[in-house]
């Protein structure tokens, strides 16, 4: 079968796959954050942990639970990557070093999972599972809880609260990301994924050599990368590494994973307002860029010009036999839209052009469909902006959802769509605009020189901001600088939209709601989707136009 | 009345269209030396995205003073900059700013020729004030005596005396005594209006003429607070104050703004990695075409012409914020005297009953109503000659006339030989013949059907009847009075509904009246047997539900639920109390106009966010033009983006600037006139205007830029 029918064949399964998810999935994860009752074992975690679990809490403290455990996670993980030589299941690896452990205590925790480090030789068995694979599950509950809260502030009218986070969080950790994941893992396994405590095993190759081949508990933490869009890889290869996706149909199922959540929360969006045809229209912007983005990177990437490429028959540098130029550019989209951050292939390798989409992918603002939570929240945002601008045009004060939008609620959206650019472009430029830095940066981080050297940091700064966590691998990013300024940028990336997502929910939940009339902007139909597209593309990508220009558009064009 | 209703409005309408001339060379022209005035930063200051700009020129201008002693323009982005480049440069971001000012002078200046005409009648005038004054024992004032004291004197609560020909001194409410008035210095309705102590026409404004008669007045406001003097601060724009939807609107203007700061500010040491460095020139002329200038420049004039858009049809918002209000109503209060039908009735028919004959009728309807004044009266008299021309109107003088009186409820005529004729309501009247004997109960029951017929038609039944010289009475049959909506409401009604906007009459008439009429004038609800407070309660039932109320009134007992709605238009010939608890005062007192204001409220809001997607919309354009420019020596593939084929890198940059200040003097009759605006639903507002300003705004400069271009090119060195 020719390569591109059978990828219009797994893209078929996908686009399958995922509508039968969108209705039971999404309906499922409304009533988990619906409903009244509490599991036997909730109560036990709320008994142990003193959290009235009936509490309903205003903005101000829903953000500070947020910030709270998030403080609390970092630590954690901090701490545990400091003790590694004293813990069990370490391998032997000593601990890590200060700033590394800051820049990976972060990035677990924003759900940013960008790694400046080899894991197979840096973290011992023990971090990953206490550490890092816990935060996978947490950092992604937080993402849902956030979003989940700005829904419940678009379908409540006059109410001071949001909800509980702690109950959030919990409801999402063991209702929805513990199940699914331990099924996610099953089938991984039977894929052909590995799970043991093996450690390193020496092995005689073929040539007459010995080769170290490292073992570990890789599915269930491969799971759980994939469905809570983290993206750490248990190994430095992450998803091209044989032992975390070893096939081409495992390759479908983990690009399955990573979406399935993100592209269901619009349904659970649409049952909380009640109204479903506002979770379709949702569903229908993340989509159009989905399929526009995967079309764009195989094009880009089958049509790759140049020498090598040429001579080698396909633009295969730095990337698996086994899935092709094509299931890498599925997995590359996945990834980048997402806010997963995982590789399958390395991007660095990419066609310069098939780079800068990866990178664009992330700089929309990683909406479609986005991280789990944090896509639905991104691309509600944005929805509000779009509704206050075309709002306007129907002679109406502009409202979404019944809800007026007034300087405050403007004030917050504007907030959020200010933090992201600002950091990737401030990062970026102080990368190369303060002298001691950009010595460090251009000796020692950059590995190609030139135009893609610019690209590797822009791409490094874009992926930390977006909290999405893949890189341009060409990066040497264990340096103080980096392993410091991305921390921050990942930090201030997660923490500072989540503080305008829940301040403007706070705002939204306490008005009062305009009944809908003839006069009323529809925001279902698809008019307002295509408004929506293009709001998310002149308010996120055209911001990053003169950068792109920069770096992936004048090599791709040279 | 229907034609005086319609001749009133039309003749307002023409007297505004002289006033508001066409925009022209001559208006920008005469606006120039305010423009040039609010250039300084303290004025620009208020509007950040301008201010960015006038920063930016500023910058500019020292560059070019200073690079010519460094040997011309620097290299910028690898290429090399025509002598000529930063001057254009600064030249054209001067214009911009200069556009921009030139858009709210010019729209200012549309209010000040109103303001001129009225700072006329604010000319001193001598009032006569009766410092002694006895309410009781001397209301009209004609013994006290009274001083001469220039009006500019007088306070809170003095009371002056007025008489024909002179000009009343102050705003007040009259307290003893009726005249009319010209009001035209105010409304420009050269028609006198009548006004009158007590009741719902007492007051009068400062500097309107006194015509006839004496009149008392007590003044009711403070002088240089008078509404004359509130008028003119509106019409000047003096008091304006932004809109939440236009903070908002600003909010998001100076966010944009800012990311497009970070985006220029960073380019600098981004480029400089790949020796591809703009010059600030270049910087500082991206940031101007990225931030959403057009809309900036023209936002405070959008805002002035909605007001001025309201004055041109003589209505005064005392706030922008309503204005604002009146396009977000859902809910029309319209009472249905004066609004939806005309304030009388009308006779529509003559219903025999009990054996009498029509003709019978007809002629008794016809005696009865004869020395009947009112309207209805008079409307009687007219069907009743028409249906029998043969009926004179000599029989009055044979009679004594039986006027209406409030315990009576009915009318009629006493003949000399001891006849008697009555008319009036139908309890009443049916009485009033069952004096001389119970009626038989066929007529009883025939009368009573006829009665319910014309009450469920939303008719007012009047009932006739008569006595002969022995004594001996019977009813001869009921007048339907009709309720005659005006004409081309049904259709107005239809075009609210399709916006969005519910319809609710008020109406002190019983329900079952209420519903005919309702029904005929099309609205979607209605109240009847309404007091004030019933009105109170539907506008908070309605804002509890979300909604948002507009209502007229002009009863000192509307001023409460004029307060409470959110658009509350006090009509001109209404008290001050009312006048003072309204947003808004209809000058022409026209019910009807409310409509248009919603309208008003609309057009305001869509014109200002079809320019602000325009603006937004023209950046696609613009990124075109100037990144491939930018670097167009450093990195020669970019030329690849460069779609419109541009002349040169200089030229490039200096037409989307150029571009970028044109569109503003090419909009400002835009945001002058306004949006056009035409009554449909949401999805249709938005899809035409999307097309209209999105795509436009997407492809406009494409075709703008490009056209510039091809001039600027032909300059030596671009």
């Amino acid at each position: 079968m020719p390569p591109l029918v059978l990828f219009a064949l797994q893209l078929l399964t996908l686009a399958l796959l995922l509508a039968v998810l969108y209705r039971p999935l999404g309906d499922y994860m409304a009533t988990v954050y619906s409903s009244t009752r509490h599991l036997r074992v909730e109560k036990v975690i709320y008994r142990l942990t003193g959290v009235n679990q009936d509490a309903e809490q205003t903005w101000p403290i829903y953000f500070r639970s947020v910030l709270a455990f998030s403080a609390v996670g970092i630590l954690a993980v901090y701490g545990l990557q400091r003790l590694q030589a004293f813990l069990p299941f370490a391998l032997g690896l000593p601990a890590v070093s200060e700033q590394l452990s800051f820049n990976t205590a972060i990035s677990f925790v924003t759900n940013t999972n960008w790694q400046s480090y080899s894991p197979e030789a840096t973290m011992g068995y023990s971090v990953q599972l206490l550490g890092l694979a816990v935060q996978n599950f947490l950092s992604a509950a937080v993402g849902i809880a956030v979003a989940v809260a700005l829904v419940r502030g678009l379908a409540r009218a006059a109410s001071p609260t949001l909800g509980n986070f702690w109950v959030d969080l919990v409801r999402g950790s063991l209702r929805i990301l513990l199940p699914f994941a331990a099924v996610a893992a099953i089938v991984l396994l039977a894929g052909g994924v590995i799970q043991n405590f093996a450690g390193f095993q020496d092995v005689g190759t073929l040539a007459g050599g010995t080769q170290s081949i490292p073992g570990g508990p890789v599915a269930s933490q491969e799971a759980i990368k994939l469905l809570g869009t983290n993206g750490g890889g248990f190994f430095n290869a992450n998803s091209a590494h044989p032992f975390e996706n070893p096939t081409a149909w495992v390759n479908l199922v983990e690009v399955l994973l990573m979406l399935a959540i993100p592209f269901a929360l619009p349904r659970t969006f649409g049952r909380m307002v009640g109204d479903n045809r506002q979770g379709y229209a949702i569903l229908a912007a993340m989509g159009t860029f989905f399929v526009l983005s995967v079309s764009l990177l195989s094009a880009l990437e089958l049509g790759g010009r140049g020498t090598a490429p040429v001579l080698a028959g396909g633009a295969m540098e730095g990337k698996e036999q086994r899935f092709g130029e094509l299931g890498s550019a599925l997995f590359g989209t996945t990834s980048t839209l997402t806010s997963t951050g995982a590789v399958n292939s390395m991007h660095d390798s990419y066609t310069a052009l098939g780079g800068g989409t990866t990178m664009l992918n992330m700089m929309l603002g990683e909406l479609a469909p986005g991280g789990v939570g944090s896509g639905l929240y991104g691309m509600l945002v944005i929805a509000i902006l779009a509704v206050f601008i075309a709002g306007l045009m129907v002679g109406r004060t502009p409202e979404y959802l019944g809800k007026k939008l007034g300087a405050r609620e403007i004030k917050l959206a504007s907030l959020y769509i200010l933090t992201t650019p600002t950091l990737v472009l401030v990062g970026t430029a102080l990368s190369f605009g303060i002298p001691v830095i950009r010595e460090s940066v251009i000796g020692t981080s950059i590995l190609n020189p030139g135009l893609h050297g610019f690209s590797e940091v822009l791409y490094a700064f874009t992926s930390a901001a977006n909290n999405n966590g893949s890189a341009f691998a060409g990066l040497t990013a264990n340096t103080p600088w980096f392993n410091t300024a991305l921390g921050v940028a990942m930090l201030l990336g997660r923490l500072l939209p989540i503080l305008f997502v829940l301040a403007l929910a706070g705002s939204l939940a306490a008005q009062e709601k305009v009944p809908v009339t003839a006069g009323t902007l529809p925001t279902h139909r698809p008019l307002f989707v295509g408004l929506l597209c293009g709001t998310v593309v002149i308010v996120s990508a055209l911001t990053y136009f003169p950068v792109l220009a920069l770096g992936p558009l004048a090599e791709g064009l040279l | 009345m229907s034609t005086t209703t319609e001749e009133r409005t039309e003749s307002s309408v023409h007297r505004h269209k002289d006033t508001a001339a066409p925009f022209g060379p001559r208006q920008l022209l005469a606006a120039l030396p305010v423009a040039l005035r609010k250039l300084h930063p303290r004025q620009m200051w208020r509007n950040p995205v301008m201010f960015i700009v006038e920063v930016g020129a500023a910058l500019t201008t020292l560059i070019a003073i200073t690079e010519p002693l460094s040997g011309g323009p620097v290299e910028s982005g690898g290429t090399a900059m025509p002598s000529a480049f930063t001057v254009s440069i600064a030249v054209w971001l001067w214009l911009t700013v200069l556009f921009a000012n030139l858009a709210e002078a010019v729209a200012e200046g549309r209010g000040k020729a109103q303001a001129e005409s009225l700072r006329a009648t604010r000319t001193s005038t001598i009032a006569h004030r009766v410092p002694h004054y006895d309410e009781t024992a001397d209301p009209g004032a004609l013994v006290a005596t009274s001083e001469a004291i220039a009006s500019a004197d007088l306070h809170l609560g003095d009371v002056v005396v007025v008489t024909a020909g002179e000009l009343i001194p102050g705003d007040g409410d009259i307290v003893w005594g009726i005249a009319s008035v010209d009001e035209s210095a105010i409304t420009g309705e050269s028609a006198p209006v009548v006004r009158e102590s007590g009741g719902d026409r007492s007051a009068v404004t400062g500097g309107t003429r006194v015509l006839s008669d004496r009149i008392v007045v007590r003044i009711t406001s403070k002088p240089g607070e008078t509404f004359v003097d509130r008028m003119i601060r509106l019409v000047e724009g003096a008091s304006r104050q932004k809109t939440p939807n236009e903070i908002a609107l600003n909010i998001l203007l100076a966010t944009l703004s800012i990311v497009f700061v970070v985006v220029v500010l960073t380019i600098g040491p981004m480029a400089g990695y790949s020796d591809a460095a703009p010059s600030v020139p270049v910087l500082i002329a991206l940031l101007v075409c990225l931030i959403p200038t057009t809309i900036g420049a023209l936002l405070s004039a959008i805002g002035i012409a909605g007001m001025d858009r309201l004055v041109q049809r003589n209505v005064l918002a005392l706030s922008g914020r309503a204005v604002e209000a009146a396009g977000d109503v859902t809910t029309l209060l319209l009472d249905k005297t004066g609004t939806i039908t005309y304030g009388n009735r009308q006779a529509a028919e003559f219903i025999p009953v009990g054996g009498a004959g029509e003709a019978e009728l007809v002629a008794a309807a016809h005696a009865a109503s004869l020395a009947d004044p009112t309207p209805e009266g008079s409307s009687i008299v007219l069907l009743a000659e028409r249906l029998d021309p043969t009926l004179t109107r000599v029989q009055q003088a044979s009679g004594a006339v039986v006027p209406f009186t409030a315990q009576t409820r009915m009318s009629g005529i006493d003949y000399a030989d001891g006849a008697m004729l009555r008319k009036g309501a139908g309890s009443m009247v049916a009485a009033w013949a069952a004096e001389s004997g119970a009626l038989a109960a066929d007529t009883e029951g025939e009368l009573r059907a006829a009665v319910e017929r014309v009450s469920e038609a939303g008719g007012t039944p009047l009932v006739v009847a008569e006595r002969r010289a022995d004594g001996q009475s019977r009813v001869l049959g009921v007048i339907y009075l009709k309720d005659v909506v005006k004409t081309g409401l049904v259709e107005r009604f239809a075009e609210l509904r399709r916006m969005g906007i519910r319809t609710v009459m008020i109406t002190g008439d019983n329900p079952l009246t209420a519903k005919a009429i309702a029904a005929e004038a099309g609205v979607d609800d209605f109240l009847a047997e309404a007091t004030p407070e019933d009105k109170m309660a539907l506008i908070k039932r309605e804002q509890a539900g979300g909604n948002l109320v507009a209502m007229t009134g002009d009863g000192t007992n509307d001023a409460p639920a004029l307060a409470q709605a959110d658009v509350g238009v006090a009509m001109n010939t209404g008290t001050s109390a009312a006048k003072e608890a309204g947003n808004m005062v209809d000058l022409d007192s026209d019910p009807t106009k409310l409509i248009d204001i919603v309208r008003i409220g609309k057009q305001l809001l869509i014109t200002r966010g079809s320019l602000t997607t325009f603006s937004i919309a023209n950046d696609v354009a613009k990124y075109f033009a100037i990144i491939p420019a930018m670097f167009a020596g450093a990195f020669p593939g970019l030329e690849v983006l460069n779609l419109m084929g541009l002349s040169s890198p200089a030229s490039a940059i200096l037409s989307a600037v150029i571009f970028n200040a044109i569109i503003i003097v090419i909009l400002i009759p835009l945001a002058l006139r306004g949006v056009r605006y035409r009554a449909a639903s949401a999805s249709q507002i938005l899809r035409r205007n999307l097309i209209i300003y999105g795509l436009g705004g997407v492809i406009a400069p494409f075709i703008g830029i490009k056209l510039v271009d091809l001039v600027v090119s032909l300059l030596p060195g671009f």
